[in-house]
This record gives structure tokens, C-alpha cells and sequence, in this order.
């Protein structure tokens, strides 16, 4: 076979396997589908926030305090006369950062942490025994404390969310480094005298890497929950930043005659994570069959 | 017709239907064979044969949906069975037909107890009282030869030996004396010692009792052992069937001889010695010791290797057999270093590598390659066949250019297309993707190159091929082969020389011919009187 | 068996270690000094240093760290910077609530759970098996707070079929305890049935594959008794395992679901000591939730045993 001809081949490869991706994929799952288009919504939501017809999200206007939802308003107001709508639009942008940020912090984290108790027995005993510890403390406890110890600010809170959501990551990473160091191909690399971090780059963190996309999606539905719990409590970022945490929070003492200022970001934020949970699910059912048996 | 001699079973034109889109359309098709009373009727033959399919069709255990019988009959004593509803299929399946499967290990519940297992069966069965339940267990596993019944129905699975569970797996499908038994490869993942023992078992019942046994096998041994007439099935079709001895030493159909001459014979042919070639490979009181501690008692200690002693001659093959446990995994893994040795030495060209430190472990790494068991897993499934091929080579700084030559060389060698480089392992069969780490283990031009149970899992006509392979490589390049097997008929076929292990050490040692036609010690003896089929010459047919 | 037991208890220790340390870290590695971040921004010189005083922040850190297991190990969290009341003695008041509304939801989302997660696995592909794993991922998404005021909202104001908020102690009668803890628990247990609704599914599915389900059926066992029998007491050490690690997840859920029921119990401690920046009673309810989840699962090692006789080393 000629080079071009081969060059063909796999170009063809590729419009098939995109073909068969489509088939089978997006028709066999198709709540993937709509999980992310409707994440795609909502990124695009928090990123073009000014254009969606909302106002300035932290304008007072006493004279419009606690209206219903209406033409004018549509999710209501606020007891600061504040646009509910417009609020819970910008809300979402922290909601998705510290959602992502989570995500990809835990993730990177947790992998480096997860290889090294995987491959360095000495490391293992201790690693995992402070991954144990950092488990048993309640996620929730513990974003509080370290919230309310170095101050209120997306960043702390950010971080705050990422540390317990790590050790499971870790514990992911090990559980397949452990057994893929013992699968035979690892083996000839190594009677074939690969050294070690080429065997952990070529031969085993590519099987980390489909689990670990679905793990992401998982931590970043379960950090946008925490965010807004925490903001609820009023242990999250500082009040004057509109977040569907505090939003909410704002709106507890009005519930029972306002309920829109709880409803209305309550819902964006069940929709959300919804919508990642099942990009998640379908991910983890194409991706690795294997593991969607075990969850 | 009378009863005696109404087949007990009798399959009709039988098809089964695969899914849409496999590879073909039936699982089999128009199967008809049946089974007489009185008698083992062994259905034989590889992977995808559709014997299997078979069996679970007549048990009605075939998936839901998946598979589907659509033409035929499956008469048990004069009934069809593809027309029973399934609470009728329920009512028949361990009381008229019972079956037992491939791995005791897991076929057995491991959370009930021995006793409550084959009691299950009398419980849905027979209105017995819990005391003539218990009473007909103990019977059973008597009539199995279970040791101290009365005791064992208290233990569960995970405390007794393989050999144990099937023999429990028997006493279960026995308890109600069906007309019927199946039994899909039961002997397969058993030592051979203990297979013997189970065969022995098998025919003892089925002469006792007058059961008609439906045995599925691979392993033409076990049929020369056990069969009164065979069924030889291909690609989900019968290609040839009747009386045993008849059929294996004259096969009518191409695929059946084909099958029968690739069965290796237990006489080795006559090998040249190789005395005055240079030794390459060499242990001296090699020990691998495994210490359990604990902080409650003593630590364990388990003896995996102990002074093992051999050396290879360059171009010669050293056989090391054993059983499941007998520590000849250990010693492979050993020399190539992928475990450290508790103590001892590994030569190599005279060179001790056994306490070597990880970074000049490396440098001699290229001198000793493996090819492992499992074709499947032996490939990184993520990377072409090329890219595993060259990663040793360039590890040792051969340039990615002569490395990717070298490659296209040794595919040619090993009997592959090597324009297929860039396609990925699952592209492959399980026999090409063993000849893919064979080339893999040569691109690193070693002296030794280890086989551990490389041909076991292969089909034997798939089998034979890997063989002649290797025994072409080591010609070749005047390599020292260490081939470790369990398997008997192979190891008489390729190796010069054999040692023998059992418990961790090498009992018995010698050239294989002599190992073969004279074994001096107990257990190397009985371990060659337990080889299935070993009066049987295969391959020498009565001409047609 | 035993030496397994004790094993397990001893392997413990260190991990109870790891969390002393963690919550004694930090206090004294947060940025700034802690005294004055506890002490919040109206604090005068002088609270900083009766609060520098109470906490021990002058002395070294050994020290501190030492003085702080040996509390520990006296059962001594610490005394609450706003009421001087010893920490144990504020969790003893608070302890009641707290503890009912767990047992209420563990009980009742697992007398749910199990069984519909088994039913789905069962009836996999079916549209049964659809709909309880579409309740699983909803169940899953959706946060507590706004489900327990849209429950509120429901059946306290809008039916008023239920009281509105508050707690009544079971001691004090029955039906007004029952009256009281059915929103805040069933409010608490969505997410519990979620999960193991979907852990018991995946688990009986995997089970169902075993060739010993195979072994069953080829004994003529029925459909029922091969899922009751078999696989569903093989499913119980994964679905265990979940409830255990459910217990951290509990926790959290518990302290959002006793603000949004205004029910007294040990998450409004937290909620109030957040809000005083009492760090003492956070702390001592960190300390006392992890041990907590340390020892719950402890105790679910030991029942494996029960359940599977391989476990005996």
C-alpha cells in the first residue's frame, strides 16, 4: 500500500470512527447528548451574562423590594429591590469557576498524588493513611472551617471545595495503577528495561485518563453543590458577589413570602448539575464499560 | 425402540442465532447428534466451535435475547425441550438434566456453605424433611469421594481445593440422579493430577449410575480417555461424529485430522544434545521466599522457590513443569528480574544479576526477554504493535529508523504482514498477537528468551504453529529457550531438556526422552501417568 | 476472626492521628494570625489575647499540638469562646436531633433503596430499570436546601398537612416527633436513595454475571430466589461499603437540613459557631463527626465478616 493511499485510509478511519461515534454514541446515549449541550447553554449563559437582557446584578432599587415574578422582573426581586433574574444569570459564572476549578484542580492533584502511591510502595503506607484521615473529615466541616479561617474569597472557597474532594481521586488513581503495574505488557516494558516515568507516561496513565474525565464530571456536579451549600450557610464567598449560595441565603428570612429568590437560582443550579451528572453517566458508559458496572 | 437404547438426548437440527451484527449469523447450525444411555458422548472442539452454545441450549441457560434457538429440536427421553415453558425448564433443569462447569472456583456461591449448596438442589426438588436432605448430602458426597462429609458441609468453597469444588459441583448434579449430565469442560482449569482423578470420577458415576454424560472438551487427551463416541464441531457446525476410537484413529473429515495431528505426542522426537554449546543462563540455589507478617502472630512464611539449580545451553530449550503452585512461574520471573530472589544467584553469560541494583539491573535487562501467557493482555492496547515492538531496541539507544526496520524484519520472521506496524493489537488473533510479543522479546537480540506458559491459552491447532515457531527462533539465533509449561504433550515436544517441579523445587531432571520414558521420581511419575490420553499415539491414523 | 477485628481497630488509630492533626493544622497554618481571625474584625487587643490565651496559640507548636491529644484523649474539646461552656457539653444538648434524623433517614433510605435498586437491576433494560436510574441522577443533582424549602412550601403552606419547622423530642410523644421529622427526613434521604439505589443496582448487576448465579439456575432455582438468595447477599458487601462511606455525605446534608427545618440539633451548632466564629465548636464537631465516620465504618468492617466467611485473617 502506498503512503497516500494509506494517508486515505485513515482519514477514512476517522470519518467513519466519527460516524460511528454519532451512531452509536449520541443514539445509544442520547441524555449524554443532552447533558452537554445543555452545559454548552449554560457556559455560554455565564459567559455572555451582559447580553442576555439582564441589568447591573448588585443595583439597588428600594422602591421595587420583594416583587413576584413578572414581566418587568422575571424571576422577582429581592428584598434590595435587586433583578433575581439578573442575578442568578451571573450567578452562574462563579457556579461553573469553582465548578471547574474544582474539577481540574482535584483531578491534576489527586493524579500526581495517586501515581506516586500507586508506583512508590515506601510512599503508599503514608499517603494513603492522610487520605484516610482526609476522608473521614466531612467535606462540608471541612470547606467551613478552611473557609472561615483564611476569609471569604471565590479563591479560598475554590480551594476549600478542592481538598476534600481529593482523596478519592487518589484513591481512583492508585486502585488502576495497582492493577495495570501488574498487567503483562507493563511487564515486557519493563523486562524491555523502559524506565519508570516512561512506564508511568506511556504505559499506565493512559488508563487513568477516561476514568479520571468521568471523576472530573462527578467532583465538578458535587463542588457546584457544596459552593451553593456554603453560601447558604453563609460560610461561602463574600455576600456582595452574586452567587446562587448566596442568593439563596438572602432569600431564607423572605422564604415563606418571596419563595422566587430560592426557587429560581435553586432550580438553575438542580439543572446544572443534573445536566453534568448525565454528560457524566454517558461518558462513564462509553468511555469505560468496565467501571459503568461498578458505580 | 426400545429403552435401552432411546437416546437419553437427542439434538435435531438444532440452530441458534447470534445477535445481529457478530461475526456470523449462527451461534450453530443444524446440530443433530444424540446421546445414549449408558454412554460419554465428548463434543470437541476450539474456541468458538459452538460447543458450549450447545450445551446451554439443552440446559435452557443460553442468555436472554442474545441468543436464541430458532429451528430444531432438543429431545431429553422423547420431550422437546425448546417447547417447555421455563418454569417446566426450571422443574427439569437439576432433577432429569444437571450440569457442571469449567471453573469450580467460581461456580460455586462462596458465601453458603458447602452443605446448604447441594441441599439447594433437593429443596426445590423433593418435599425431603431437612433431616433426608441432609442425610441424601451426605450420601452424595460420599458417592463423590469427598472427604469427612459430615464435617465438610459446614465449610465453605474458599477452604477447599479446586479439585474439592468440583467434586462438590458433581455430588450437586447428582443428588437426583438425573438421566442427564453435562459437563462443560470440567477438567480445564485443573492440574492434571487432579483432572485424572476427576475423569476417573466422571466415567465411575456414569458406570454406577447409568447417567449419560454430554462432556465437552478442547482436549483430545481427555477424549482418548473418556469418550465412547465423539461429535467433532467447527465454526457452530458438526464436521464429523461417531465412535471414539474409530474417529481419532481414523478421521474421515480434514478438520478433524487436521485437530488430531496437531495434538503433540508425550514421546519426544530425537533431539541432538547440546552439551559442548557455552552455558547462557544459569541459577544457583535460587530461593524466592514470600514472608506474611502480622502483628497478631508469627509471620508466614511461604517457600515460592527454593535452591532451584539449571542452566541453559545456548540453542538448547530447558523444559520446567510442574503444577498450578510449583513455583515455575517464580523462577521466571526470577531471572528476568520482574521479582527479586530471596537468595541465590542468576547467571547470565556468567554474570550475576540477581542482587543487581535497579540502574544496572537495566543494562542487562536486553540479554533475558519473556513472552508471557496471555496473548490478550500482553500488548498495551493503546499502542500500535510497531510502538511495542521498538520500545526495548530504543531504549538501548538503537536510532527509531534501524529499530523500525529491524521490526519490519522481524515481522516478516514471525510470519506477519509487516506493512501491519501501525495497526493497534485488538486487529490481531490470540496466535498473531503471541507472535507479535515473540518479535517484541527478539528485537532486543537477547541470549535467553523466557516462554512462560506461551502456548497455553492458544486453540491447538493455533498452538502448534506458536510452537514450530519457536523452535524455528531458537534455531535461528541460537537462543536458550527456558519454556516453562504445565503441559506435558508440549514440553515433550520442544524442549531438550526437562525439569521437573513440585512444591517449589526441582524434583526430577534429565534429557526429555529420558524424563519421558523413564521417570524416576514419585511425583514426576505420577504426574505422567495422569497425562490424559498418554497411551494414545495421535496423528499416527490407520491409512483411509 | 479475632486477630481481623483487631487488626481493624488498630489500623484506626492512625488514621484517628491523621485527623487530629489535620484539625490542629488548621487553625495554626491558616494565613494571618488565628487569634484575631477567630476573634473577628470588632475584636479589641484584649479579646485577641484572652482568645490567644484560651487556644494556647503563644506556646510552641509541639507543645500545643502536645497539650491538644492529650485533651483529646481526656475527651476535652475545648471551651466555646462565646458561651465558656466546655464544647462536649454543648454537643451533649444538641446531640438528640441530630442523632434521630440519621437513624430516620439511614433507616428509611435504605429500606428504599436496596430494595428498588434490586428490582432495577432485575428488570435491567426495562423501562422500571430506566425510571429508578433517572431518580438515581435526579435525586443526585438536586440540592437539599432547595428541595426541603420546596417541600415546605408544599405540604406546610400550601396543604398544611405538616408543621412548618421546628423539632419535637420522640420522648415527648410520638406522633409530634413523627409529625416533625418526616420533611427534614425525607427531605435528607433523596440523595441517599439516589445513591444506593444505583450502588445496590450496579452491584446485583455485577453479581448476576457470577458463574455461580449460573450454577442456581442450572439447579432449577426461580428467578426470585436466584436475585434473593444469591445475588443480593453477594451485593452486600459493596452496598455496605457505600453506606459507610455515606456517612460523611450524612453528616453535611444533616447540618444543611437542620437550618432549613430550623431543628436544633448539632448542624445549627455549627451554623451558629460559623457565624460567632467560635472556632472551638467547629473544630470539636469536626473532630467528633470524623471519629464518627472512623468508627461507623469500623464497625462495617467487622460486620463483613458476618456476611462473608472469607474474611476471617
Amino acid at each position: 500500500m502506498s503512503a497516500i493511499a494509506d494517508r486515505d485510509a485513515n482519514r477514512s478511519g476517522l470519518r467513519e470512527r466519527l460516524a460511528e461515534f454519532r451512531r452509536n454514541v449520541l443514539s445509544r446515549h442520547p441524555t449524554m447528548a443532552i447533558g452537554g449541550v445543555l452545559l454548552i447553554l449554560m457556559i455560554l449563559g455565564a459567559v455572555f451574562a451582559p447580553l442576555l437582557f439582564t441589568v447591573d446584578p448588585i443595583a439597588l432599587n428600594p422602591i421595587q423590594r420583594l416583587r413576584g415574578p413578572g414581566a418587568a422582573q422575571w424571576f422577582g426581586t429581592d428584598m434590595f429591590g435587586r433583578d433575581i433574574y439578573s442575578r442568578t444569570i451571573y450567578g452562574t459564572r462563579i457556579s461553573l469557576f469553582v465548578g471547574l476549578a474544582a474539577a481540574v484542580l482535584s483531578i491534576a492533584i489527586g493524579l500526581v498524588i495517586g501515581l506516586l502511591a500507586g508506583y512508590v510502595r515506601l510512599l503508599d503506607t503514608i499517603l494513603m493513611r492522610v487520605m484516610d484521615g482526609l476522608m473521614a473529615i466531612p467535606g462540608i466541616l471541612l470547606a467551613i472551617a478552611l473557609v472561615s479561617l483564611s476569609g471569604a474569597s471565590l479563591v479560598t472557597v475554590t480551594v476549600a471545595i478542592t481538598i476534600p474532594e481529593i482523596p478519592r481521586v487518589v484513591r481512583l488513581v492508585r486502585a488502576i495503577v495497582l492493577s495495570v503495574r501488574e498487567e503483562p505488557y507493563v511487564e515486557a516494558a519493563v523486562a524491555a528495561g523502559t524506565r519508570l516515568p516512561l512506564i508511568l507516561i506511556r504505559h499506565i496513565l493512559p488508563n487513568t485518563i477516561p476514568p479520571l474525565i468521568v471523576q472530573a464530571t462527578y467532583v465538578c456536579a458535587s463542588a457546584m453543590l457544596t459552593e451553593s451549600i456554603l453560601g447558604f450557610l453563609g460560610a461561602g464567598t463574600p455576600p456582595e458577589i452574586p452567587s446562587w449560595g448566596n442568593i439563596m441565603a438572602e432569600g431564607r428570612t423572605y422564604f415563606q413570602i418571596a419563595p422566587w429568590i430560592i426557587f429560581f437560582p435553586g432550580a438553575l443550579l438542580a439543572l446544572t448539575v443534573l445536566a453534568v451528572n448525565v454528560l457524566g453517566d454517558g461518558l462513564r458508559d462509553t468511555l469505560d464499560p468496565r467501571i459503568a458496572k461498578k458505580m | 425402540m426400545d429403552q435401552t437404547t432411546q437416546p437419553v438426548l437427542d439434538i435435531r437440527g438444532l440452530t441458534v442465532r447470534l445477535p445481529i451484527r457478530a461475526d456470523r449469523e449462527n451461534a450453530i447450525e443444524d446440530v443433530s447428534f444424540s446421546v445414549l444411555p449408558h454412554e460419554i458422548l465428548c463434543v470437541v472442539g476450539e474456541s468458538g466451535s459452538g460447543k458450549s452454545v450447545t450445551a446451554h441450549t439443552v440446559m435452557g441457560l443460553l442468555p436472554p435475547k442474545q441468543l436464541t434457538a430458532t429451528a430444531g429440536q432438543v429431545l431429553l427421553q422423547g420431550d422437546d425441550l425448546l417447547k417447555k415453558t421455563p418454569g417446566e425448564m426450571r422443574a427439569l433443569r437439576g432433577a432429569r438434566m444437571s450440569m457442571i462447569f469449567q471453573e469450580p472456583m467460581t461456580a460455586l456461591n462462596p458465601l453458603m456453605s458447602i452443605g446448604d449448596q447441594i441441599e439447594e438442589i433437593l429443596q426445590i426438588h423433593t418435599e425431603m424433611s431437612a433431616r433426608e436432605r441432609l442425610a441424601r448430602v451426605i450420601e452424595v458426597m460420599e458417592a463423590v469421594k469427598l472427604p469427612e462429609p459430615e464435617r465438610l458441609v459446614h465449610s465453605y468453597p474458599h477452604q477447599l481445593s479446586g479439585g474439592q469444588r468440583q467434586r462438590v459441583m458433581i455430588a450437586g448434579a447428582l443428588a437426583l440422579e438425573p438421566a442427564l449430565l453435562i459437563a462443560d469442560e470440567p477438567t480445564t482449569a485443573l492440574d492434571v493430577t487432579t483432572q485424572a482423578q476427576i475423569l476417573k470420577l466422571i466415567k465411575d458415576i456414569q458406570r454406577t449410575h447409568g447417567t449419560a454424560v454430554l462432556f465437552i472438551t478442547h482436549d483430545f487427551g481427555v477424549v482418548a480417555e473418556i469418550a465412547d463416541r465423539v461429535v467433532v464441531m467447527q465454526h457452530g457446525l458438526v464436521v464429523e461424529q461417531g465412535e471414539a476410537k474409530a474417529v481419532l484413529r481414523n478421521p474421515q473429515h480434514p478438520y478433524t485430522r487436521m485437530l488430531i495431528s496437531a495434538v503433540p505426542s508425550m514421546t519426544p522426537p530425537a533431539r541432538p544434545p547440546k552439551a559442548d554449546a557455552p552455558v547462557v543462563l544459569e541459577t544457583q540455589d535460587l530461593c524466592k521466599t514470600y514472608r506474611d507478617r502480622s502483628l497478631f502472630r508469627a509471620a508466614r512464611e511461604t517457600r515460592a522457590a527454593h535452591n532451584v539449580e539449571l542452566s541453559v545451553r545456548r540453542g538448547e530449550t530447558l523444559g520446567i513443569v510442574g503444577e498450578s503452585g510449583s513455583g515455575k512461574s517464580t523462577v521466571a520471573r526470577c531471572i528476568v528480574r520482574l521479582i527479586s530472589p530471596t537468595s541465590g544467584q542468576i547467571l547470565i553469560d556468567g554474570h550475576d544479576i540477581a542482587g543487581l541494583s535497579a540502574s544496572r539491573l537495566r543494562e542487562n535487562r536486553r540479554l533475558v526477554q519473556i513472552v508471557f501467557q496471555d496473548p490478550y493482555r500482553s500488548l498495551n492496547p493503546r499502542r500500535s504493535v510497531g510502538a511495542s515492538i521498538v520500545e526495548g531496541p530504543m531504549n538501548f539507544g538503537v536510532g527509531k529508523a534501524e529499530a523500525q526496520t529491524r521490526a519490519r524484519d522481524l515481522m516478516k520472521l514471525v510470519d506477519l504482514d509487516p506493512n501491519s506496524l501501525d495497526r493497534f493489537p485488538h486487529q490481531f488473533s490470540g496466535g498473531q498477537r503471541q507472535r507479535i510479543c515473540i518479535a517484541r522479546a527478539l528485537a532486543m537480540e537477547p541470549d535467553v528468551l523466557i516462554a512462560d506458559e506461551a502456548v497455553s491459552a492458544l486453540d491447538v491447532s493455533v498452538q502448534a504453529q506458536v510452537l514450530e515457531l519457536l523452535d524455528d527462533v531458537r534455531k535461528r539465533f541460537n537462543l536458550a529457550i527456558l519454556f516453562i509449561t504445565h503441559d506435558l504433550r508440549v514440553a515433550a515436544q520442544i524442549c531438550d531438556r526437562i525439569a521437573v517441579m513440585y512444591k517449589g523445587e526441582i524434583v526430577e531432571r534429565g534429557p526429555a526422552a529420558e524424563v519421558f520414558r523413564a521417570p524416576s521420581h514419585e511425583y514426576t511419575q505420577a504426574l505422567f501417568n495422569a497425562a490424559p490420553g498418554r497411551d494414545f499415539e495421535f496423528g499416527s491414523f490407520a491409512t483411509a | 476472626m479475632f486477630s481481623f477485628i483487631a487488626k481493624r481497630i488498630v489500623a484506626t488509630i492512625p488514621v484517628m492521628g491523621v485527623v487530629a492533626l489535620f484539625v490542629f493544622l488548621m487553625l495554626r497554618l491558616s494565613p494571618g494570625d488565628p487569634a484575631s481571625v477567630i476573634a473577628g474584625d470588632y475584636a479589641t487587643a484584649a479579646d485577641i489575647e484572652r482568645i490567644r490565651e484560651q487556644l494556647g496559640l503563644s506556646d510552641p507548636i509541639v507543645v500545643q499540638f502536645g497539650n491538644w491529644i492529650w485533651q483529646l484523649m481526656r475527651a476535652d474539646l475545648g471551651i466555646s469562646i462565646f458561651s465558656n461552656l466546655p464544647v462536649t457539653t454543648l454537643i451533649a444538648q444538641r446531640l438528640e436531633p441530630t442523632l434521630m434524623l440519621s437513624l430516620t433517614t439511614l433507616t428509611f433510605s435504605v429500606l428504599v433503596a436496596v430494595p428498588l435498586g434490586a428490582l432495577a437491576a432485575w428488570k435491567a433494560g426495562t423501562w422500571i430499570d430506566r425510571a429508578v436510574m433517572i431518580f438515581a441522577v435526579a435525586g443526585f443533582s438536586l440540592p437539599v436546601f432547595v428541595l426541603g424549602y420546596a417541600l415546605i412550601y408544599e405540604f406546610s403552606l400550601a396543604l398544611q398537612w405538616l408543621p412548618v419547622q421546628g423539632y419535637k423530642s420522640p420522648f415527648d410523644g410520638l406522633l409530634p416527633f413523627l409529625r416533625h421529622i418526616i420533611l427534614p427526613t425525607v427531605t435528607l434521604s433523596v440523595i441517599f436513595i439516589a445513591l444506593f439505589a444505583r450502588i445496590t443496582r450496579a452491584s446485583v448487576l455485577e453479581v448476576l454475571e457470577e458463574d455461580y448465579i449460573r450454577t442456581a439456575r442450572a439447579k432449577g432455582q426461580t428467578e426470585r430466589k436466584v436475585l434473593l438468595g444469591h445475588a443480593l447477599r453477594n451485593a452486600a458487601v459493596p452496598i455496605v461499603t457505600v453506606i459507610g462511606l455515606g456517612i460523611a455525605l450524612l453528616i453535611g446534608g444533616v447540618v444543611v437540613t437542620e437550618s432549613v427545618y430550623n431543628i436544633p440539633g448539632l448542624g445549627r451548632l455549627v451554623v451558629d459557631a460559623i457565624l460567632k466564629r467560635d472556632y472551638p465548636i467547629i473544630q470539636g464537631l469536626i473532630l467528633m463527626f470524623s471519629f464518627v465516620y472512623i468508627l461507623v465504618n469500623l464497625m462495617i468492617d467487622i460486620v463483613y465478616t458476618l456476611i462473608d466467611p472469607r474474611i476471617r485473617y
